[in-house]
């Protein structure tokens, strides 16, 4: 069950895996992640899923190691298997023919805004897919985003590649280019936010897929319980996508950072253990 | 009664017929049977185990359950039998451990109970069987019928002389269940045991429901969960984990499938919000997911697992019942110095077994009673640093029977802490009632059942357990399961 089919880096600290995973395979729809567990102590971590192949069976994540959990999936190998892997979990991203549409990637972002870049222009919306990352070699999965983009445009804070500097002037151009009717944000919740409050002065609709704490992933629990529009919504039922202008920011960024010792010890007891 | 329970109960009052037991009844005058003091249930030390996760309660020694198998009267007409959901034969299981058949008495109890291992250590005994004892009645101390049916599975289990039943011929029907809890295992127990074939979807990556991620293991060793669950296992049933009904597919997709039945046991997962200020603060939990990071995750043994579980030092646990008890007696556990019970009514009115609240006290827990959170204060970082509260008096009674709590005007005072844990109960579980089209629900989101049969509104579909009563018992959902069985079997058997 769950074995991993293929796996590569796709740039330093960023993998992705191809997970034989049928059943997830032959639902999921763009907007969706999984839980998955690494082995029997491990935590249980939401992923996005940012391709399958329903024939086949698989399922594609691209995660980026940022602490115990990811470092641990890192480490596997082609052929290993996964302790679990449930899904597919959350409500779908709304897929309609809005016009056009501004699909923003950063970080593991790239690739999970693929499916939606894809349906979207399935759907018949003009979509112009913006990456963005600190310096080009960071950049990834540019030839499958061109083939669902109309447009597709890179952006560098270093400016080794396409557009230089700050996400925020690079929506401003592209809003102020051509007339945008909605926007999707995938990546770190500070880009979220970034590309959220960009936009707020336009009165353009921009989605964001929120990606707080999770446990079980299908509304049991509530530490994925986030603040939207005044009222409290568990992200992995209601979301994870939600309207970035209605989002507490604050107490999401406070909410996530909730286990910032322990995942601290958790990180320095994997290194004991890799070493001993 | 139901006739089928009058049936049941005349069988086992013709079992108290058999001469053995006539015999054994004459051995000690009844008189005597009384004068016999209940056994107290061997327990470690409040010092020591409020520092550990291990059990609790030791167990009875043969030569003790013998002796408070003594206790039992053996009556003409058992009381206690009718308190009991599943109608477990009491007097006779008892009387076989009286003279030491300790692996019949097991079995005995395994005709109805697929999980005495489980409800001898969870059932709120004093409410159920023990209520309707005559013992209890004529001297206000129980036979101790909990600890003798715990007992005798573990006896069992320990022995290494579980077996197996015979399984009838495959009858080439197919029962898709839902969720692996009690009401789930013990529906799939059932149905295997009646020849159909039987999968069981369970949305987690271990079965077992609120046995695995919501009782603690000091009162519910989870090996024992796993063991129940291997049982079945063994008579055939086949177990599909990290599959959620209504994502991975839906009901309707698994009778395309080829399920011919269907039996919803997904529980009472969805946490209540108190709805006051500050509840989105760091330090503020659920009291499902304090439970799940501690027994499913094994958070208390972290970092060697990767889930992490807060070591609070002043901990307050908002609720009276079993949830909160759990919740207040692993926060001690996890190293607090000082946790509490804040109850919005008295002592008298809470609901959780009177053992937990009898142990939760020996192991210094502070109970605030008569009181309710009012808001919940936090530090410049966001995290719970306070907790504000007022004082409650009791009017007049509710629609539960018991007296409303009111709040006191002008009564409110803080109480500092690093951890809440919000224990103020659950409703069940929305994810399938809203992914299958045509399921009549209630207006607390529970499913609709014929409680005759446990039948939905749509046919071939059963449910049972926490999923239609809201917050219930391990044995009410396994009573449930036992009725949705007889009818799903009739049902099954008479389509063509
Ligand atoms: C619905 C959803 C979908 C997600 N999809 C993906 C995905 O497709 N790919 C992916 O890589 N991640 C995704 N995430 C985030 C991912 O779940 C976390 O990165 C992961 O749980 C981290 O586990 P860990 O044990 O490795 O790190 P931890 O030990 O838990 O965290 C280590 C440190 O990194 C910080 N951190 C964790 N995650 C991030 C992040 N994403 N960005 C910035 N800082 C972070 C933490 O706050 C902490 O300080 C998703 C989250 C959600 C809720
Ligand atoms: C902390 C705590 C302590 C308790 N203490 C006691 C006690 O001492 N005595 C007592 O009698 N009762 C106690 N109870 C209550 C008792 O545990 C429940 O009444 C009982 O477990 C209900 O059984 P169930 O099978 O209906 O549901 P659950 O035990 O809740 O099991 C439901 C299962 O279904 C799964 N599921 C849910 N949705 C899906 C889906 N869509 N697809 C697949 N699977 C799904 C869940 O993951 C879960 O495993 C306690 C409850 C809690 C939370
Ligand atoms: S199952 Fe529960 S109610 Fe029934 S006899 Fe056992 S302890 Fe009593
Ligand atoms: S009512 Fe009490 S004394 Fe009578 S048979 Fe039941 S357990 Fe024994
Ligand atoms: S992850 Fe538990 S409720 Fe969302």
């Amino acid at each position: 069950m769950y074995k991993i089919i293929e796996k590569r880096m796709v740039v330093p600290n960023i993998h992705s895996m191809k997970i034989s995973a049928p059943a997830v395979a032959k639902k999921c729809l763009p907007g969706q992640f999984v839980i998955v567990m690494v082995d029997e102590r491990g935590e249980r971590i939401p992923l996005s899923i940012a391709d399958w192949n329903r024939e086949e069976g698989l399922i594609t994540i691209v995660f980026m190691e940022v602490g115990s959990s990811t470092r641990k999936l890192a480490k596997l190998k082609e052929g290993d298997e996964l302790f679990a892997l449930a899904g597919p979990l959350g409500s779908p991203s709304e897929i309609s023919r809005w016009g056009t549409v501004l699909c923003i990637g950063g970080c593991y972002g790239i690739g999970t805004i693929y499916p939606i870049s894809r349906a979207l222009k399935e759907e018949g919306n003009k979509v112009i897919t913006l990456l963005e990352a600190r310096s080009s070699f960071l950049l990834y999965w540019q030839d499958k985003l061109k083939l669902v983009s109309d447009e597709l445009l890179l952006l560098t804070r270093d400016g080794t590649v396409g557009l230089k500097g700050h996400v925020t002037t690079a929506i401003k151009e592209i809003i102020e280019r051509e007339k945008i009717d909605r926007v999707m944000v995938n990546g770190c919740t500070f880009l979220l936010m970034v590309a959220s409050e960009t936009t707020r002065p336009f009165g353009i609709k921009t989605v964001v897929s929120l990606n707080p704490i999770m446990i079980d992933g299908t509304g049991m629990c509530g530490v994925c319980r986030v603040s939207i529009a005044g009222k409290t919504k568990f992200a992995c039922v209601d979301g994870p996508d939600f309207d970035g202008h209605e989002v507490d920011w604050e107490t999401l960024l406070m909410r996530r950072s909730a286990y910032l010792k322990e995942e601290l010890e958790s990180l320095r007891f994997l290194q004991c253990e890799e070493i001993f | 009664m139901e006739e089928k329970n009058r049936a049941e109960l005349d069988r086992i009052k013709l079992a108290a017929q058999e001469d053995w037991r006539k015999e054994l009844k004459k051995k000690i005058p009844t008189k005597e049977r009384m004068k016999i003091e209940r056994i107290k249930m061997p327990e470690r030390e409040p010092e020591e185990r409020n520092q550990d996760f291990f059990e609790v309660n030791l167990g009875l020694s043969e030569e003790q359950a013998m002796e408070e198998a003594r206790r039992c009267l053996d009556c003409p007409n058992p009381q206690c039998v009718l308190g009991c959901p599943v109608l477990i034969d009491i007097p006779s299981f008892i009387k076989l451990i009286e003279i030491g058949k300790f692996r019949e008495a097991a079995k005995k109890i395994k005709e109805t109970n697929s999980l005495p291992a489980v409800c001898g250590r969870v059932c709120p005994q004093e409410l159920q069987c023990e209520a309707q004892c005559t013992v209890f009645k004529a001297t206000g101390v129980s036979v101790a019928i909990g600890n003798l049916e715990r007992f005798a599975s573990d006896w069992e289990r320990k022995s290494g002389l579980v077996e197996i039943p015979s399984i009838p011929p495959p009858t080439g029907k197919k029962v898709a269940v839902i969720g692996a809890g009690p009401a789930g295992l013990t529906l799939a127990g059932e149905m295997v045991k009646m020849g159909h074939q039987v999968t069981i979807f369970e949305a987690l990556h271990y079965p077992g429901g609120v046995l695995v991620y919501g009782i603690p293991e000091f009162r519910l060793p989870k090996a024992i969960v796993y063991e129940e669950v291997d049982y079945l296992k063994r008579m055939g049933v086949e177990i599909i984990t990290n599959f959620i009904v209504g994502k991975t597919a839906t009901i309707d997709d698994l009778r395309k499938d080829g399920y011919d039945a269907f039996f919803i046991g997904s529980g009472a997962g969805l946490p209540m919000f108190m709805e006051v200020e500050g509840e989105n603060l760091n330090g503020v939990y659920s009291a499902n997911e304090y439970l799940t990071r501690i027994n499913l995750m094994r958070g208390y043994d972290f970092p060697r697992y990767d889930t992490p579980v807060p070591r609070a030092k002043r901990v307050a646990v908002i609720g009276g019942g079993n949830v909160a008890m759990d919740c207040v007696r692993s926060a001690k556990r996890l190293g607090a110095d000082w946790a509490c019970i804040i109850y919005r009514r008295s002592k008298k009115e809470m609901p959780a077994r009177i053992e937990e609240i009898k142990h939760a006290e020996e192991e210094g827990i502070e109970f605030i009673f008569l009181t309710a959170p009012v808001r919940l204060i936090g530090d410049e970082k966001g995290w719970v640093k306070e907790i504000e509260c007022i004082k409650m008096e009791l009017g007049e009674p509710d629609s539960s029977g018991r007296r409303r709590p009111i709040p006191v005007k002008g009564s409110e005072f803080r109480i500092s802490v690093d951890l809440v844990v919000n224990a103020i109960g659950q409703r069940p579980n929305p994810l399938i009632p809203l992914t299958t089209q045509g399921l009549e629900i209630g207006k607390w989101g529970e499913i609709k059942v014929d409680w005759k049969t446990m039948a939905t509104s749509l046919p071939g579909v059963y449910a049972g357990g926490d999923i239609v009563r809201g917050g219930a018992t391990v044995i009410l959902a396994m009573g449930d399961a036992r009725v949705a069985a007889r009818a799903m079997n009739d049902y099954l058997m008479n389509q063509s």
